[in-house]
């Protein structure tokens, strides 16, 4: 198989990352519960992965990573967390459903909501966000990129503004995290969040979110912390704070496992290789007749995504016919972002979605290349 | 069981805080180890560091200098 569904999610991991889960699974306790050795070695590996990830992010305090399963965890409780029903809050139309639903939950309690439009190129213009801003608006809630199309929101330029008008920034960085630069500081950032298993070239089941010091999230999940045990209400200081419950300390060994390869790597490598290979897919099928390519592919930057239909055919067909006939991994149909899908005009065909990590090959990339070309020339 | 002598004892808010301390302790060669909080101490963490007497200067200074998240120092009998 010829895998090109890393935007799903990344495969195959960097040597180690299954061995350290495998070694953790082995051999460690509970972090934070018990003060023997290997419950002291889990909560080692814990907060040595926090330090990584607030290197990565340019997060202050290691202390301030908190570790959930996923993205979607991690912006519920920065959304749910931050926001209020009094509040106003501005987002854009390239958002995944991780995002959208719990601002809408919040929109059906009587937050007010507005989308930064997407034009049928994909593209935003950035000055609605100043059209947007209402006196009560309290955050900008964003992806660093599509998943669908892997167009990129500059997020310096957003963060500017959010901090210009004293908002709240935060930012999905589930399909950039590891591969593009993101500095909390230097962007203005008050949260992060992550998921572990697709650029980060971990585990499924680890995520998290970066916090800025003086944000104050209410906690979403409350219950066992292994500290302050009579307390009636969940402690206040971070990452307890966001935490109840057992962390998956196998799973966030694994991701220690793959930050440290990506680390090895280079982040610049790692995004050169992909970034190349999605460019090199792009030309090879842009002009093809009968192909559509969606996105903004005229931007100097691009998460490694390349989303395209052939003719009129159901993305879903043209998905399972180069699985099945040509051994190609892509993801069709919708990709959880509703908004982007209206304004490409792709809601009811869907779109085939080839995405790339630092394992695949220029040759793979050929063959899938080839593979549209064939059933491009079928489709006419 | 052992026989008691005075030891350090640094509590903490959370395991977080606790392992920073260890970090913290070990890179700077400063001794003593994570040990279960005793039940003289009323802490917020499960776990706490112990440290010889003649190590208090020296773990008051980590604390200060790397702002640890620390909930009490103590001298006690261990």
């Amino acid at each position: 198989m010829i895998y090109l569904d890393n935007a799903a999610t990344t495969r195959p991991k960097p040597p180690g990352v299954a061995e350290a889960v495998a070694a953790a699974m082995n051999a460690y306790g509970n972090c934070g519960r018990g003060v023997h050795d290997d419950a002291l070695s889990a909560a080692r590996t814990v907060y040595g992965v926090r330090q990584k990830l607030a290197d990565l992010f340019g997060c202050s305090r290691a202390d301030h990573v908190a570790f959930t399963q996923n993205s979607t965890q991690a912006l519920n409780i920065a959304i749910s967390g931050l926001l209020t029903p009094g509040d106003h809050a501005i987002s854009t139309d390239l958002e995944h459903n991780s995002v959208l639903r719990p601002l809408y939950r919040l929109r059906d309690q009587g937050m007010a909501l507005d989308f930064v439009p997407a034009a049928r190129t994909g593209r935003i213009d950035y000055d609605d966000f100043e059209r947007l801003l209402r006196p009560n608006t309290r955050a900008v809630v964003c992806t660093h990129a599509s998943n669908l199309t892997g167009d990129m929101v500059d997020i310096q330029r957003v963060g500017e503004f959010a901090r210009r008008h004293g908002l709240l920034f935060i930012l999905d960085a589930s399909q950039t995290a590891g591969v593009f630069p993101i500095d909390m500081a230097r962007q203005h950032i008050d949260v992060v969040c992550f998921t572990g298993h697709k650029s980060l070239l971990g585990p499924q089941g680890t995520g998290g979110l970066c916090v800025g010091e003086g944000v104050d999230i209410r906690p979403f999940a409350v219950g066992g912390t292994g500290v302050q045990s009579y307390l009636e209400t969940q402690p206040p200081e971070y990452p307890t704070r966001l935490e109840a419950g057992t962390l998956n300390s196998h799973g966030i060994a694994g991701l220690g496992a793959a930050l440290d390869f990506i680390q090895q790597t280079g982040m610049d490598a790692v995004r050169a290789h992909e970034t190349v290979l999605a460019r090199r897919f792009y030309e090879a099928v842009c002009d093809v007749p009968g192909v559509t390519v969606y996105g903004d592919h005229t931007a100097p930057e691009r998460a490694p995504v390349v989303t395209l239909n052939i003719a009129d055919l159901d993305s879903s067909e043209v998905s399972d016919e180069l699985a099945e006939r040509f051994g190609i991994a892509t993801r069709p149909g919708a990709h959880c972002a509703p908004r982007l899908h209206r304004a490409l005009g792709t809601e009811e065909q869907g779109a085939v979605r080839f995405s790339w990590s630092y394992f695949n090959t220029a040759a793979e990339t050929d063959a899938a290349a080839d593979a549209v070309r064939v059933l491009a020339a079928e489709a006419r | 069981m052992r026989e008691r002598s005075e030891k350090c004892v640094v509590t903490f808010r959370t395991t977080t805080g606790a392992m920073a301390m260890e970090r913290a302790c070990k890179a700077a060669g400063v001794p003593g180890r994570l040990i279960p909080v005793p039940r003289t101490i009323t802490a917020g963490c499960g776990m706490c560091w112990a440290a010889p007497p003649e190590a208090r200067e020296a773990v008051e200074e980590l604390v200060m200098e790397q702002h640890l998240d620390v909930d009490g120092i103590y001298a006690i009998l261990l």
